[in-house]
């Protein structure tokens, strides 16, 4: 028996998505002063695309992605040591942060710290982690049990 | 020094792209670090006749007062000048060696990092920097015996030479360790300047010897360098004849000064030492792969370098530093012979090569010169370093000299037989020897149309030959490099000096009856080899290794199949079990009640309920996608808890995670049945469903003794002061998470992107069981 696709959910999450992703990089970005953060941003995203895959299975996810899990499980693992290691070529302690901030004239002071590329690497290592898992799990080499017929 | 050492990495880094593009033209820019090295070498030499040794140090690691220093002395001189000179001829060499095969520029990397590494180890001064570099000759040794990986006699021969040398190693940094504690330095200039005493000493020297012994391969360690012969014939040349055997016999010269009156130090390295320069020349007599016979030729050598280290008086250390020169010097244009040989002819066994000698005069012209050496024949430069060891022994004053003595004599008479067995072998006609050939291989000569080497390929070959020739007449001109060396090891001036006609003393008897005797043992040869065919066969080295390999992974095997007899009950009860146990008894006997409270909110109360029930309801569901449902219900009930104490960050976290882990449990309960199997009930059940409970009941207790516990005030207080004012957010638990304790940060997305691949291996082995049975 292969279960049929529902319009419903897929609008939903055709409608979702993208909206999702932004939330995902608001809380991404927001973090360091508002509830939020690397991890909590990576779920968010991660559960995007989930949603992707619970309404079109494994073809839907790797339509909505073309670049491989693994890849961001390395580049998030590499922002993460960078990170560490321009703290420690400028003479601070591995992943000592500094501030930053910066007058955009209209938008106002914007203040930041490098902290938030250590965040990014997390954000990037949860969603690679999920992606790879619902791949792996859900069969996105195409052996998947309960592949959604459109 | 230290830019010395970093360039032949930096080079070594370029070389694998470089050879894509010009080929095996990479060996020549290779070549070019460790000549630059040779020269600089040159330049602080003169430096060090003025002012001393040069010192450079940098610090490691300064929180543990770790410094790396280098020293470069008259003795690093000497071993700096045979690594980077007979380097750079190998270099050049391999050009010719080497085709376009695609392994050379792998080959010309690990090789230059090679050279690095035991330039690093003849320079380091502290011991950790020693063993560092130690190891790294044996890891690069490693890789360039088994660079072409298809072969499995390489890759065999390149583990146990891992594993024999990377075990002396080991032992080696126990030994180090113990002496730098008891000394209170690790820099290798104090040490032996003050040598420290007592029992403990005694174990450490033990111990540095194994390191130096397994290296040099000295009997009974000596069965991984025939089987390093499976690499190219430059590795030979150059790891396993001139300089990284070399390394253990380094070690025992600079440590020999200072240790030499200990009591166990003389009769190891002397026993050690003799056995293995009796045993190697033995069994060279009976080679027939050239190769091997100079590999057994190299045993019995570094064996006589041992012994006269090891002797410890002055003379025989002086010795042993012209020895070590001279035997680079031979034997790395030997094996550079054998490789050409090999190269042309395609064979190396000396019962196939017919009259070679007669095509190829220049180059039997100079194998004759550097076997003569190597046989200790006037007037060459092994002639000298041979006169020298022979004298220094016969004026000992020990008791065993004279033993000692004999034996050394016996040794060199073998080394002569052999020397004039390869030359015969190679060069001359048929037959060598009576040994029958094994298998299919047919007794057929090679030896008609062998095309001559070039011209580049002969050239390092006809320069050391050159050089043992030109040391042998001239003494005089290596003279001040040895008695530099001798000085900076044993700290005042040679009295000796090196002199091709020293006039009618012992030694020169006793090499005049070496001589006779090996030819002797030459001319006879069919016999020896009959006579050591009647030998009994003795405990094999070879075998001691394979029996022992053997029975370490048949004990893995064996407590494998003990703790992982693949049980999941078992695997769960053991870990509950352990968790129960181990934090248990202390929690009840020591454990705090805290004051308990009610509730702080009705919401609390309503929210706990549902969690209360749900959890239940997960315990006995039968179906496993409704039990996973009620678990993640627990879990939504959580992130309710943390929003009605005010904390937005967990319970963002909260949620996510549960409903990411509800997606992924369903996922993979699509493999597994609907619902759960419920057996009838058994009596191991019972214990299970106590293990379940007890773990229960000790999570909520240990939970609620852990509040109880605190008797420092929290750190949060100081968390909430500092988030802003010193890492510039408001977000204190994003703070904390990503800087505060970043570094825990870092470990905690490793470990869960290592799980992820983890899971993804998992899932992929169990698809395809095809592919990935091997």
């Amino acid at each position: 028996m292969t279960p049929r696709r529902s319009v419903i959910l897929d609008l939903c999450v055709q409608a979702e998505f993208h909206t999702l992703l932004l939330l995902s990089l608001y809380l991404l970005f927001a973090g360091h002063n508002q509830p939020g953060g690397g991890f909590a941003g990576g779920l968010v995203a991660s559960c995007a695309f989930g949603l992707r895959y619970v309404a079109g299975g494994s073809s839907a996810l790797s339509r909505s992605i073309s670049i491989p899990a693994t890849t961001f499980l390395g580049v998030g693992m590499l922002f993460a040591i960078l990170t560490g290691c321009v703290s420690l070529l400028t003479g601070h302690e591995f992943l000592e942060s500094a501030i930053f901030s910066a007058d955009l004239m209209v938008l106002g002071t914007v203040k930041t710290s490098s902290v938030l590329f250590f965040d990014i690497g997390v954000y990037l290592v949860v969603l690679g982690m999920a992606l790879l898992l619902l791949e792996q799990l859900g069969g996105a080499d195409g052996t998947d049990p309960d592949e959604v017929q459109p | 020094m230290f830019v010395l050492i970093l360039a032949f990495g930096c080079v070594a880094a370029v070389l694998p792209a470089l050879a894509a593009r010009i080929g095996r033209g990479v060996f020549y820019v290779a070549a070019a670090v460790p000549a630059a090295a040779f020269i600089w070498g040159v330049g602080a030499y003169g430096q060090i006749a003025d002012s001393g040794p040069l010192i450079e140090q940098a610090a490691w690691v300064p929180q543990l007062g770790l410094t790396l220093g280098l020293r470069f002395d008259g003795f690093a001189f000497l071993m700096l000048s045979l690594v980077a000179g007979i380097g750079v001829l190998v270099f050049i060499y391999a050009g010719s060696y080497f085709h376009a095969e695609p392994i050379i520029g792998r080959f010309a990397a690990t090789l230059l990092l090679f050279s690095g590494s035991m330039v690093g180890l003849v320079l380091a001064d502290n011991l950790l920097a020693l063993f560092l570099f130690w190891e790294l000759t044996s890891i690069t040794s490693y890789l360039l015996i088994s660079i072409e990986d298809e072969k499995t006699a390489a890759r065999s021969g390149a583990m146990q030479a891992l594993l024999i040398t990377g075990m002396g190693g080991l032992a080696m940094l126990g030994g180090f360790v113990l002496l730098g504690e008891a000394a209170g330095t690790y820099s290798m200039a104090e040490l032996l300047a003050r040598p420290p005493s007592g029992a403990v000493v005694n174990v450490a020297l033990v111990l540095v010897l194994i390191g130096a012994f397994t290296k040099s391969a000295q009997v009974p360690f000596h069965s991984w360098l025939p089987r390093a012969m499976n690499a190219p014939t430059p590795v030979s040349s150059y790891l396993h004849s001139a300089t990284m055997v070399t390394a253990g016999v380094y070690l025992v010269a600079r440590f020999t000064p200072a240790f030499a009156d200990y009591s166990l130090w003389r009769p190891l390295v002397i026993s050690f030492g003799l056995a293995s320069m009796l045993i190697g020349a033995y069994r060279s007599l009976r080679q027939h792969d050239l190769k091997l016979l100079l590999a057994y030729g190299t045993i019995s050598q570094l064996g006589l370098m041992m012994l006269l280290f090891g002797v410890g008086t002055k003379e025989s250390i002086f010795a042993g530093c012209t020895l070590l020169l001279a035997h680079g010097i031979f034997k790395a244009a030997l094996f550079m012979l054998v490789g050409i040989i090999d190269h042309q002819s395609k064979t190396r066994d000396l019962r196939k090569l017919d009259r070679l000698g007669a095509q190829w005069p220049v180059v039997a012209a100079a194998a004759g010169v550097v076997a003569a050496s190597m046989a200790g024949i006037p007037p060459l430069f092994g002639f000298i370093a041979k006169e020298e060891a022979l004298g220094a022994l016969g004026e000992t004053g020990f008791a065993w000299g004279v033993p000692v003595l004999i034996g050394v004599v016996i040794g060199s008479s073998f080394t002569v037989a052999y020397s004039a067995r390869f030359v015969w072998g190679a060069f001359g006609p048929r037959p060598v020897s009576m040994i029958p050939h094994q298998g299919s291989v047919r007794n057929e000569a090679v030896g008609q149309q062998v095309p001559k080497p070039s011209k580049m390929f002969l050239a390092p070959v006809v320069v050391l030959a050159a050089l043992t020739l030109l040391f042998g007449l001239f003494p005089s001109l290596i003279d001040p490099v040895i008695a530099r060396a001798y000085a900076s090891l044993v700290g005042v001036r040679a009295e000796d000096h090196l002199a091709l006609w020293p006039g009618f003393t012992q030694a020169l008897a006793l090499s005049a009856v070496a001589i006779g005797a090996g030819f002797a043992l030459f001319w006879w040869r069919l016999r020896v080899e009959k006579l050591q065919d009647s030998m009994p066969k003795v405990a094999s080295a070879q075998r001691g290794y394979d029996r022992t390999v053997k029975g370490l992974l048949e004990g893995a095997d064996a407590v494998t199949g003990f703790v992982q007899h693949g049980s999941l009950p078992i695997y769960l009860g053991v870990i509950l079990l352990t968790m129960i146990v181990l934090p248990g008894v202390p929690l009840l006997s020591d454990g705090v009640m805290p004051d308990l409270w009610f509730a702080d909110s009705p919401m609390q109360v309503v929210v706990g309920f549902i969690m209360i029930v749900c959890a239940c309801a997960a315990a006995v569901a039968r179906r496993r996608f409704a039990a996973v449902l009620l678990v993640g219900a627990v879990g939504y009930g959580m992130a309710a808890l943390f929003v009605i104490q005010g904390a937005p960050d967990l319970a963002i976290t909260q949620l996510l995670i549960e409903t990411l882990g509800v997606g992924v449990f369903v996922l993979a309960f699509r493999h597994l049945p609907a619902d759960f199997v419920r057996p009838k009930f058994r009596r191991s059940q019972g214990a299970q469903i106590a293990i379940a409970l007890l773990a229960g009941v000790f999570v909520f207790l240990f939970t609620l003794f852990a509040i109880g516990a605190r008797t420092e005030p929290s750190i949060s207080g100081e968390y909430l002061d500092k988030a802003y004012s010193e890492a510039g957010g408001n977000n204190v638990v994003n703070v904390i998470v990503v800087d505060f304790r970043g570094f825990d940060t870092m470990g905690e997305i490793v470990v869960l992107a290592v799980a992820a691949l983890g899971v993804a291996a998992l899932v992929r082995a169990k698809r395809s069981p095809a592919e990935v049975e091997p």
